[in-house]
């Protein structure tokens, strides 16, 4: 190396000598090079923030209207001609009188309380002022009347949903100029709903139905919630989490720790990390083929839904785990070895437990992937009028008919009522506040268990 | 280890469920996204008001419905399927092949299928020979197929506006896109003459009806693969864009379309009982019925769905759109009796 220095000053055009404190042209220009990356980079950055601010806004100003909802409060008089003729409070008689026979309850009602207040309007009777109230009126009076039979004959007040109309009236959404061709409401209702604000009937208060509730009929958007789809994601990740993790573990301590290198285990490593790039739709014509057309697996069951997901999921955490792994440093390894400890010991007592943050870290991230998935979802069934019951019980979770969150989300885009779409926002909402909770989750785990060597 | 023990419980959770798969207490359903918000209005009415639980509905299209309907009997199929179409002979076929003999046919009623525009844009008052000269691939002039190149809708027509063509239709896959062709395009032909022009230079009938429903592909006739709101969301990204909705999904988003009438009459539920407006389709599900009585609650489902309270004029389905069956109650009757298609025909 000397001799090759020594040789090369003589070959070289001689340097000026300058000062460290003035710059020369070279300098500049690398230092304006270094500052214009900068620029790029702060450029690029701020590009990436705005598109998330832009984003999060519209979520945020189009969604939060879905978690207030208005109410219409009045008391309505349980008639026992209408629903106990026989007059004997037998459960059998009372359940025979459909929803359908409790509407003319709800009208009388609702025409009382007009009359009552004193408010003048255009609608002649109770039946033509039923636009301005949800089509769930009724179920719920009948629910209240099964499970109270001993209050026919009273009077009880009620909060009832109001329609998806007058509910996007208070929301800015339906104006008077947009109901002029609809044939559902006419803006004769919508003076009545002024004068019922005015008098403090109607009011326009937090919706935890929305986020408790079970998914509506499209003629009742006002009633539609995330609850039992939030049950079916739960139900789904219990399987992914209880599949995958150990799976996903065991395969990839096996590759890292135990599995001699070879041809075969190189082509299984090579075929892991191609099975994390496959797209997920993928995963879903797999699940419908594979559990619901040769196992006999339910439709739209969130096992189902949690088995294909396993596979999407499998791959991401066997990645990062083994990635943890592999940072462990080998003289952990090479000291319980050095004092005795087996093979096994060693990786369980020592590697292990030094390599879970990461892996729990890349499990949650899985998790939270998983969660937000849809497209395998489409094909195995969950797409639909699905979560329209809470599951029954433990195992009915994983077997009874659900969707989850992102395709109930998806469900709901599609739907025609417009305050449907308002309730899409809403639970892409729920969903971000989840996945974001679960990222948390990661990287406090992270932080807190994290060694550095 | 515990890691191995949870797996094996995993495994057996799996296997359990496997097994409890062969019984099922809720009827399912699948097949048009048309039928979709009718069968859920339907099947939550009946939830609400049965002791069954509430009938699962999934959308998919009709010919997807009719597909899993046909995969054979057993709880692991479905019991119903929802078509805008009637069956055809293909799929009864398929379906026997698979040991799927005895379905019952029940038409709910009728749907509109309506031409609708951006609120704020251009009325149109429209043929079917409008729709056919606008969107046809080839015209038939003079004895010979010369490709359509009008380019605005007053080329087509004088009287109609000075816009763009620009139409968004269903696609293939949608029930809607059969009625769109034979009431709307081939109608159109046949009004214009250009079918008999063509049958009168000797093509045989099919080619000449294949040429008169053939849809341009220069991107003025855009196929809509997905639902409604993705026209509607079309439509509102590009003013001048015509697109075909149902009438219920005109009815719901009132304030944003404007609809166009069809040979003068403007489409209502009205004016569809009636027969006036032209473009209209029957609405069907398909019941197994190997699977009556074994699925509990599937004929009370079948039935509540065509009673009076819910299918007939003033119920829950024409508050929505649906314009009732005038022979709602034959149709009761059928279900009733549980007469299948061979039996009835």
């Amino acid at each position: 190396m000397t001799d090759a220095t020594a040789g090369q000053p003589a070959a070289r055009p001689r340097r000026e000598k300058t000062s460290l404190l003035t710059q020369d042209g070279r300098t500049k220009r690398r230092n304006a090079a270094e500052t214009r990356f900068k620029i790029y980079g702060i450029i690029a950055i701020s590009i990436g923030l705005l598109f998330l601010m832009g984003m999060l806004i519209t979520i945020i100003s189009n969604g939060s209207r879905a978690f207030t909802q208005t109410f219409i409060t009045m008391e309505v008089t349980l008639d026992e001609a209408v629903l106990d003729k026989n007059g004997n409070r037998d459960l059998a008689d009372i359940r025979r009188v459909s929803t359908f026979g409790y509407a003319p309850l709800i009208n009388a009602a609702l025409e009382n309380k007009v009359q009552d207040l004193g408010i003048e309007t255009l609608l002649e009777d109770g039946a033509a002022m039923r636009a301005i109230m949800s089509a769930s009126a009724a179920a719920q009076l009948r629910d209240y009347v099964l499970s109270n039979p001993d209050q026919i004959g009273e009077t009880v007040e009620f909060q009832f949903l109001a329609s998806s109309r007058v509910d996007g009236y208070l929301k800015g959404r339906v104006t008077r100029e947009s109901i002029a061709r609809d044939r559902n409401i006419s803006s004769a209702h919508l003076l009545l709903i002024d004068d019922l604000m005015e008098q403090g009937t109607v009011e326009r208060s937090f919706n935890l139905g929305f986020i408790t509730g079970t998914d509506a009929s499209e003629s009742r958007p006002e009633q539609a919630g995330i609850g039992a789809s939030m049950i079916g994601s739960f139900f789904m990740m219990l399987v992914v989490l209880a599949l995958s993790l150990p799976i996903g573990v065991a395969a990839s301590i096996y590759l890292e720790e135990f599995a001699p290198k070879n041809l075969f285990t190189d082509f299984i490593e090579v075929n892991i990390s191609n099975l994390a790039a496959v797209p997920s739709i993928v995963f879903g014509i797999l699940g419908l083929a594979v559990f619901i057309q040769f196992a006999h697996l339910p439709q739209s069951a969130p096992i189902v839904g949690g088995l294909v997901l396993t596979l999407m999921t499998l791959p991401t955490i066997i990645i990062s785990t083994r990635a943890s792994l592999k940072a462990v440093p080998p003289s952990i390894r090479d000291a319980a070895l050095g004092v005795g400890a087996s093979k096994m010991q060693s990786v369980f007592h020592h590697v292990l437990p030094l390599a879970m943050p990461g892996i729990l870290t890349g499990t949650i991230i899985g998790l939270a992937q998983a969660l937000g998935e849809t497209a395998p979802l489409l094909l195995i069934g969950m797409v639909g009028f699905i979560a329209s019951e809470y599951p029954d019980g433990f195992v009915g979770g994983f077997l009874d008919p659900n969707s989850a969150m992102p395709a109930q989300i998806f469900e709901w885009a599609k739907r025609a009522d417009p305050a449907y779409y308002e309730r899409a926002w809403g639970g892409i909402i729920v969903l971000l506040v989840f996945l974001m909770t679960m990222n948390l989750i990661a990287i406090i785990l992270r932080r807190r268990f994290e060694r550095r060597w | 280890m515990s890691f191995v023990k949870l797996t094996a419980s995993a495994v057996a959770i799996a296997a359990v469920s496997a097994t409890a798969a062969s019984a099922r207490d809720q009827v399912q359903v699948a097949g048009s996204s048309t039928v979709l918000p009718y069968a859920s209005i339907v099947a939550e009415a009946f939830g609400e008001n049965f002791e069954f639980p509430t009938p699962v509905v999934e959308s998919g299209g009709s010919s997807a419905g009719l597909k899993r309907f046909c995969e054979g009997v057993g709880a692991n199929t479905i019991d119903i399927a929802n078509a805008s179409r009637a069956i055809r002979e293909r799929e009864v076929q398929a379906c026997a092949e698979n040991g799927v003999t005895d379905i019952i046919e029940v038409r709910i009623g009728y749907d509109g299928i309506v031409f609708a525009s951006d609120v704020n844009g251009n009325s149109f008052e429209f043929t079917p020979e409008d729709w056919y000269k606008a969107l046809a691939a080839e015209h038939f002039i003079d004895g010979q197929l010369v490709a359509n190149e009008f380019t605005t809708w007053n080329q087509v027509r004088a009287d109609l506006p000075n816009q763009e063509i620009q139409a968004y239709v269903p696609g293939t896959k949608h029930g809607t896109r059969e009625v769109f062709e034979e009431k709307v395009i081939l109608q159109g032909c046949e009004d214009g003459g250009f079918l008999q022009a063509m049958l009168d230079s000797g093509v045989d009938e099919d080619t000449a009806e294949s040429n008169c429903m053939s849809l341009r592909t220069d991107g003025r006739s855009v196929d809509i693969d997905g639902d409604y709101t993705e026209t509607l969301a079309r439509i509102d990204a590009n003013k001048d864009g015509i697109g075909v909705f149902g009438l219920a999904f005109y009815e719901n988003n009132t304030d944003t379309l404007q609809v166009a009438t069809m040979s003068g009459v403007e489409p209502t539920v009205a004016t569809i009982s009636s027969g006036e407006y032209p473009v209209s389709r029957p609405l069907y599900f398909y019941i197994k019925k190997a699977h009556i009585g074994v699925i509990p609650g599937l004929k009370e489902f079948a039935e509540f769905f065509v009673s009076d309270e819910i299918a007939g004029p003033s119920g829950p389905l024409a508050q929505y759109g649906l314009v009732s069956d005038p022979e709602l109650a034959s149709t009761q009757q059928l279900v009733a009796d549980e007469n299948t298609m061979g039996s009835s025909m």
